[in-house]
């Protein structure tokens, strides 16, 4: 092996490499929250006995699902200004893809972990007198929490790679810098290479995390 | 003559087809301990899960202290139930469930404490105060901290009838309470259950426990094809069974006595 891998040049490329860090940071953590969030109503509209709640929840589900995220993520670009006149910036496109499609799949954590709760916890609980509201909130969710945990780390992790589909719009998160500056220099392994460990570092503390949170949760029942 | 706590008129279930109970009336007055009998798929669960709302009723009316639960709706009788009154009639009417369905994320405690908290929205040191009282009542005052899925059956469904209890309910159900225990620890359960019999408590018992019911009861009605086959004294049904289907029910029973 003769290939002299440029140490320096990854040095050098920190800085940007971390600007595009940031950037990735921005578009993760905001989606998931947003996708937690909202895939949580869905799932409940989706589980709900009305079909005006169920059918729309059940075809948004699928249609995120199953189409590819990179074609969600430049429809909402260059689609959206045509068919509702609102010309979103990259960032905010690309945000938005990725909110709406973790969306769609949190949903369908959410749907099964509160199907997986057995049918005798509701009644246990309604016999007391308490209201579905309750109930999900005091005694459901919180089983299903733990339950859910690891398809949600899954997901998480799903997530922070996705993201990196953003520099198609040209965001300039940690794939688009790491791209733009292989192409510059022309040493993609060198810069892809730091580009997958700066991934890394990024992601790993939280499955580390919700590995430890898991065990702690098991030791509780 | 009082009003009757509970009066269910024409009570009418289906599951789909098929047709499960078949007009009954009934009524339960405050002190009467009912035990209901019959052979598996009888509809007497579903009887006792009516109610309390566990299944909703398909056509006729339950009324509590006089006045009819829901309001009618559509034009082939059945009712609709508001959630916000349901769930002030089962906070009157508590059960117990075969499988206990104790909350396994709380300890002892918080299951007993629960319904104070939520429903009856105590403060925590009174739910607490009364859920320790209800536990000791059960004999389960040293185990406040544990986890449910370290009790046995038998100390589960203590919790189960102590958390129905702290509600302080008017009625209370008993849905085959120990048919899933191992028999020997069948006995701690109904001492529990006679015991708040002799405290004068209204209960309503489905069981497969033909002895327990004799001693229990004030009344036993035995249930089949979906309507009340025959209703009397313990006496009356488990001794001296008039019709040819009770007395052939209950033979099943005696068949391998000894």
């Amino acid at each position: 092996m003769d290939y002299q891998f440029d140490f320096v040049l990854v040095l050098r490329s920190l800085p940007v490499l971390l600007r595009g860090l940031l950037v990735t940071v921005e578009l993760w953590v905001p989606s998931i929250f947003i996708g937690l969030c909202a895939g949580f109503l869905l799932s409940l509209a989706r589980l709900s006995k009305s079909p005006w709640l169920r059918m729309p929840s059940l075809f948004y589900i699928e249609l995120f699902r199953d189409t590819p995220v990179l074609i969600q993520l430049i429809w909402f670009f260059y689609a959206f200004p045509i068919i509702i006149g609102v010309q979103l910036s990259p960032f905010a496109a690309a945000l938005l893809g990725l909110a709406l499609n973790t969306s769609a799949y949190s949903a369908e954590i959410f749907r099964g972990g509160i199907q997986s709760i057995a049918q005798g916890q509701w009644e246990g609980a309604r016999a007391l007198g308490m209201r579905r509201s309750k109930i999900l909130q005091r005694i459901i969710l919180p089983q299903v929490f733990k339950r859910m945990l690891p398809a949600f780390t899954n997901r998480a992790i799903e997530v922070a790679k996705m993201s990196s589909l953003a520099s198609v719009l040209s965001v300039h998160e940690l794939m688009y810098q790491g791209r733009l500056l292989s192409s510059t220099y022309y040493r993609p392994l060198e810069i892809l290479t730091t580009v997958a460990f700066i991934y890394f570092v990024l992601i790993y503390p939280g499955t580390w995390l919700s590995a430890r949170l898991e065990r702690r949760l098991a030791a509780k029942a | 003559m009082t009003e009757p706590i509970l009066r269910v008129t024409d009570l009418q279930k289906y599951f789909g087809d098929l047709h499960v109970l078949k007009g009954i009336d009934f009524s339960v007055e405050a002190g009467e301990r009912i035990a209901i009998i019959g052979g598996s798929g009888s509809g007497k669960s579903t009887f006792l899960r009516c109610l309390n709302f566990m299944e909703m009723p398909s056509g006729g009316t339950i009324a509590l202290d006089g006045k009819p639960i829901g309001k009618p709706h559509g034009r082939d009788g059945a009712r609709r139930y508001p959630e916000s009154e349901l769930c002030t009639v089962r906070e009157r009417v508590g059960m117990v469930f075969q499988q206990f369905n104790l909350f396994p994320h709380m300890t002892v405690l918080e299951n007993v404490m629960e319904g104070l908290l939520t429903v009856k929205g105590m403060r925590n040191a009174a739910a607490r105060e009364r859920a320790v009282r209800e536990l000791e009542k059960v004999g389960l005052g040293t185990k406040l901290d544990a986890y449910p899925g370290k009790l046995s059956g038998g100390q589960q469904q203590r919790v189960a009838i102590a958390r129905a209890l702290a509600m302080e309910p008017e009625i209370l159900l008993f849905d085959e309470p120990t048919s899933s225990l191992d028999p020997e620890l069948v006995g701690e359960v109904l001492r529990v259950i006679r015991q708040l019999a002799d405290e004068g408590r209204t209960m309503l018992l489905v069981t497969h426990e033909l002895g327990f019911a004799y001693h229990f009861a004030t009344k036993v009605i035995f249930l089949a094809d979906g309507v009340f086959h025959e209703v009397g004294t313990p006496d009356d049904v488990l001794k001296n069974p008039r019709q040819e289907r009770t007395r052939a029910f209950l033979e099943r029973f005696t068949e391998f006595g000894f």
